[in-house]
């Protein structure tokens, strides 16, 4: 065999090889959809959105603890995630630059975009929990927020910086003040991008289970006081899909297939969003 | 029809009633194009922006393949075969036909190595045979004085000229037989350019070379076959001395005088 | 009085901002000083003793950093190949009609919740390796290998897009010169995009060590170091996520809280060096 024959048989071996494992990733990732689809939606009924948590044996249980649970958490999370992330992105692309602080702020924030969620549910036990004596929803929220907000700080930030500088001097060679020209000039731009960025980071944090396991924790009925333990589909799913009885596994497929649905459609939206602008 | 010149010399590549069209495209890119490409002469392709002369030269050495869905129509002959076939060996066909870029693609690896990367590739595994080649194809490409003292570092440090003229010891180590210019001064400063354009007037004795470029003044200067290509069609093939002096075609004539384009 | 608004609101964009970093400053101290009264009781111990109960008084982390070494070693081993393979396929071999559907589910699977791979393998894949290797398929393996399944995704992603960071024209010249797609891989792609390579794989491992929930179903939390990894095993934050709410006493919170700092310093130190060393940041755009 000549060297040239042998490069071309090892470059098939390979594209095979790769293909392969591309064929087995996938394979895999498809083997989860479906076993989340068959099960969710097997599992799916109209009780499961109007009835609470019911003892194990009970067929009448239903997510809707959860669902309402996971709105609030996520709702008050994003309530206050997201104006105070956009502030600070703004802050970053508008103010700070390329600043030492601004650069400082932006990889500490690259970092924990990526830190494990438990510990921040670690840290929220010790400010909140702990010292109020209870788990609460209250606590879940803000392990939420902390989670959510390096992400929509860090988006907004490169959205921001997006926007073509010479819109910001036409605004500015017409007199208008800083703030008035962040608000309507590059606010208004960067629009589709800080969208986007506000839905990943929503969905990031309605998939978290971890940082709630600690801070919310989890009730089996319906409780919308925040300064109270609280459901939330992801510790639902985990308790129920972890428990030994089937009926309460069965709504645990339920509330995964609810919550990737909603995961997803969030991702898809804000690629959407992002797509129609460059379309533009 | 083309006004198409007699070639004197025998012919590197003979392009007979050849269409391109892209992926997608509902209208070929190149249509119906028959030209001779002179062997051991150098033949440059002018035209304005979107009129084809890339496409032509990209498919002399079927780089249109890494990209699927596009289709080749009609032939080339290269060595009185032609090399549009399912079947052809791409990869000896490239090692026959080499390529120049529109910017220096220094590959991330040493001056060395990358001057030994297309020999590596054929099974070149002896060292001094390696060290004797790489040499040689530095000295043809004039980069051996600067190069000499430092082999052995990342070909990136070189200059853009430099690079380019690396990318052309590159592409001459390995022996091709016709060398393929894809405006290769287009990201270079003056003197660069002149230091390549001298280059492939030198390489000329060697190998056949087809050159694209948007500057008439280049093509003027080194080539001594001219085509000019318009909408995707040849409209006229000649010495380049005539066609830059007497065309015979009017649309030339109009090119070459600045009317469009 | 627009003067004012303007110093108003740079000066609250800036407060907000700048909270972001005491905030993370804040996290390290709290975790700090909710460790000390381990740090006092077992020193340097507690990250050596290999005994983990809580009816004694008795904790050492020993058994969870191994559990964590060893299940994201584990999932490492699975997914780098696996990975590299994907982006290969997406970026050299697939064709243009089905390298974006499969791009974009690719990035989407990576955007299913964690919880959700930790299911599957609870349910699907607990039951394959107990039928393969006996013993109740709860273990050191099955996690590991959930873990790479859940980071492989992401893993992929972002090794494609360090790969299709090399431009095309140096990949042409490499086609150029006769070579294959493998000698284009190899010689022109991978050491070319090399940093954001290897920068990708630290940042999964970065993500894997910290994970919870893909492994908490599948581990057993069981506080004991075996070289058997068919047998059940746990990790830094499997221990957290089991035992953190129930803990019930100073000594034990305290000890979960010094495993949450370890994890954070962890975590912390190798997403640092990814995207210090090897990733750096580049601004889209400009």
């Amino acid at each position: 065999m000549t060297h040239t024959q042998k490069r071309i048989v090892t470059n098939k071996i390979i594209m095979v090889l790769s293909t392969l494992s591309a064929v087995i990733g996938i394979g895999f990732l498809l083997w989860i959809l479906s076993v989340l689809v068959i099960n969710g939606v097997d599992a799916l009924s109209a009780t499961i959105f109007l009835n609470e948590g019911a003892p194990p044996g009970n067929e009448n249980g239903g997510l809707k603890h959860a669902l309402i649970g996971q709105l609030l958490l996520v709702s008050y999370a994003s309530l206050f995630g997201v104006p105070l992330g956009i502030l600070a992105g703004t802050y970053l692309s508008e103010y700070g630059l390329k600043s030492k602080l601004a650069e400082t702020i932006r990889d500490i924030s690259d970092i924990m975009m990526s830190a494990p969620s438990i510990v921040i549910g670690a840290f929220v036990y010790a400010i909140v929990v702990a010292p109020s004596g209870q788990f609460s929803g209250w606590a879940g929220s803000i392990a939420l927020m902390i989670i959510m907000l390096p992400i929509i700080l860090r988006t907004t930030d490169d959205m921001l910086h997006l926007v073509p500088s010479t819109l910001r001097e036409a605004a500015f060679a017409l007199g208008a003040p800083k703030y008035k020209v962040i608000i309507q000039v590059v606010y208004r731009g960067a629009k589709a991008g800080v969208l986007t960025g506000v839905l990943l980071g929503v969905a990031r944090v309605a998939g978290e289970t971890a940082p709630l396991l600690f801070t919310s924790f989890n009730d089996n009925f319906l409780n919308t006081d925040m300064s109270q333990p609280m459901a939330s589909l992801t510790v639902t799913m985990y308790n129920y899909a972890t428990s030994p009885y089937e009926d309460w596994q069965k709504l645990g497929w339920a509330a995964a297939f609810i919550l990737s649905m909603f995961i997803l459609t969030l991702n898809i939206l804000g690629r959407l969003f992002l797509l129609k602008k460059r379309g533009k | 029809m083309a006004t198409i010149v007699d070639i004197a010399t025998e012919k590197a590549l003979e392009v007979k009633n050849f269409e391109f069209t892209y992926a997608g495209a509902d209208e070929p890119n190149i249509k119906k194009l028959t030209m001779p490409i002179a062997k051991h002469s150098i033949t440059a392709l002018i035209g304005p922006s979107g009129c084809g002369k890339t496409t032509l030269l990209r498919s002399f050495n079927r780089m249109h393949d890494l990209y699927p869905g596009n289709k080749y129509d009609g032939e080339i002959l290269f060595k009185e075969k032609n090399i549009l076939g399912p079947k052809e060996d791409l990869i000896k066909l490239r090692t026959q036909i080499g390529m120049i870029f529109q910017k220096p693609t220094a590959f991330p690896m040493s001056i060395f190595d990358n001057v030994a990367y297309g020999l590596r590739l054929q099974g070149l595994k002896n060292k001094t045979e390696l060290q004797d080649r790489v040499e040689k194809a530095l000295q043809d490409a004039a980069i051996w004085q600067e190069a000499k003292e430092r082999l052995r570092h990342d070909a990136n440090g070189l200059s853009g000229g430099q690079q380019q003229r690396l990318c052309i010891a590159r592409a001459i180590a390995v022996e091709p037989e016709v060398l393929l210019f894809d405006e290769p001064t287009s990201a270079l400063d003056p003197i660069s350019t002149a230091g390549i354009e001298e280059l492939v007037v030198e390489l000329r004795k060697r190998v056949s070379i087809i050159i694209v470029t948007h500057n008439m003044q280049q093509a003027a200067r080194v080539s001594d076959y001219t085509g000019f290509m318009y909408l995707g069609e040849l409209v006229e093939l000649g010495r380049t001395e005539e066609i830059f002096v007497t065309p015979k075609e009017r649309l030339t004539e109009e090119y070459i005088t600045g009317k469009f384009g | 009085m627009s003067n004012i608004i303007d110093k108003v609101f740079a000066n609250a964009a800036k407060f907000i901002a700048i909270g972001v970093l005491l905030l993370v400053a804040w996290i390290f101290t709290v975790l700090f000083e909710h460790s000390l009264e381990s740090i006092e009781a077992f020193g340097f111990s507690f990250l050596t003793e290999t005994k983990w109960a809580p009816n004694l008084e008795k904790f050492g982390a020993l058994p969870a950093i191994y559990g964590s070494v060893v299940s994201t070693f584990l999932a490492m081993i699975l997914a780098v190949p696996l990975a590299i393979g994907v982006a290969i396929f997406l970026s050299e071999i697939a064709h243009a009609k089905i390298k974006t559907p499969v791009g974009v589910s690719i990035e989407l699977l990576a955007a299913i919740p964690s919880v959700i791979y930790g299911m599957w393998g609870l349910f699907y894949f607990v039951p394959i390796i107990r039928d393969i290797f006996g013993g109740i398929g709860i273990s050191m393996l099955t996690a590991g290998i959930v873990l790479s399944i859940m980071i492989l995704p992401f893993m992929a992603a972002v090794t494609r897009d360090a790969m299709n960071t090399t431009p095309d024209i140096l990949k042409e010249s490499a086609y150029a010169l006769g070579g294959t797609k493998w000698d284009v891989v190899k010689d022109i792609i991978i050491p070319y995009a090399k940093a954001g390579i290897i920068g990708s794989f630290i940042l999964a491992l970065g993500r894997a060590i910290g994970e919870t929930m893909a492994v908490t179903f599948v581990m057993g939390n069981v506080h004991k170091i075996s070289a058997d990894l068919t047998q059940p095993a746990t990790s830094i934050p499997v221990t957290l996520a089991n035992e953190f709410a129930e803990a019930d006493s100073g000594l034990y919170y305290s000890s979960l809280f010094e495993l949450s700092l370890l994890l954070l310093v962890i975590s912390f130190t190798i997403i640092s060096i990814a995207k210090f060393y090897f990733l750096r940041r580049k601004r889209i755009g400009q």
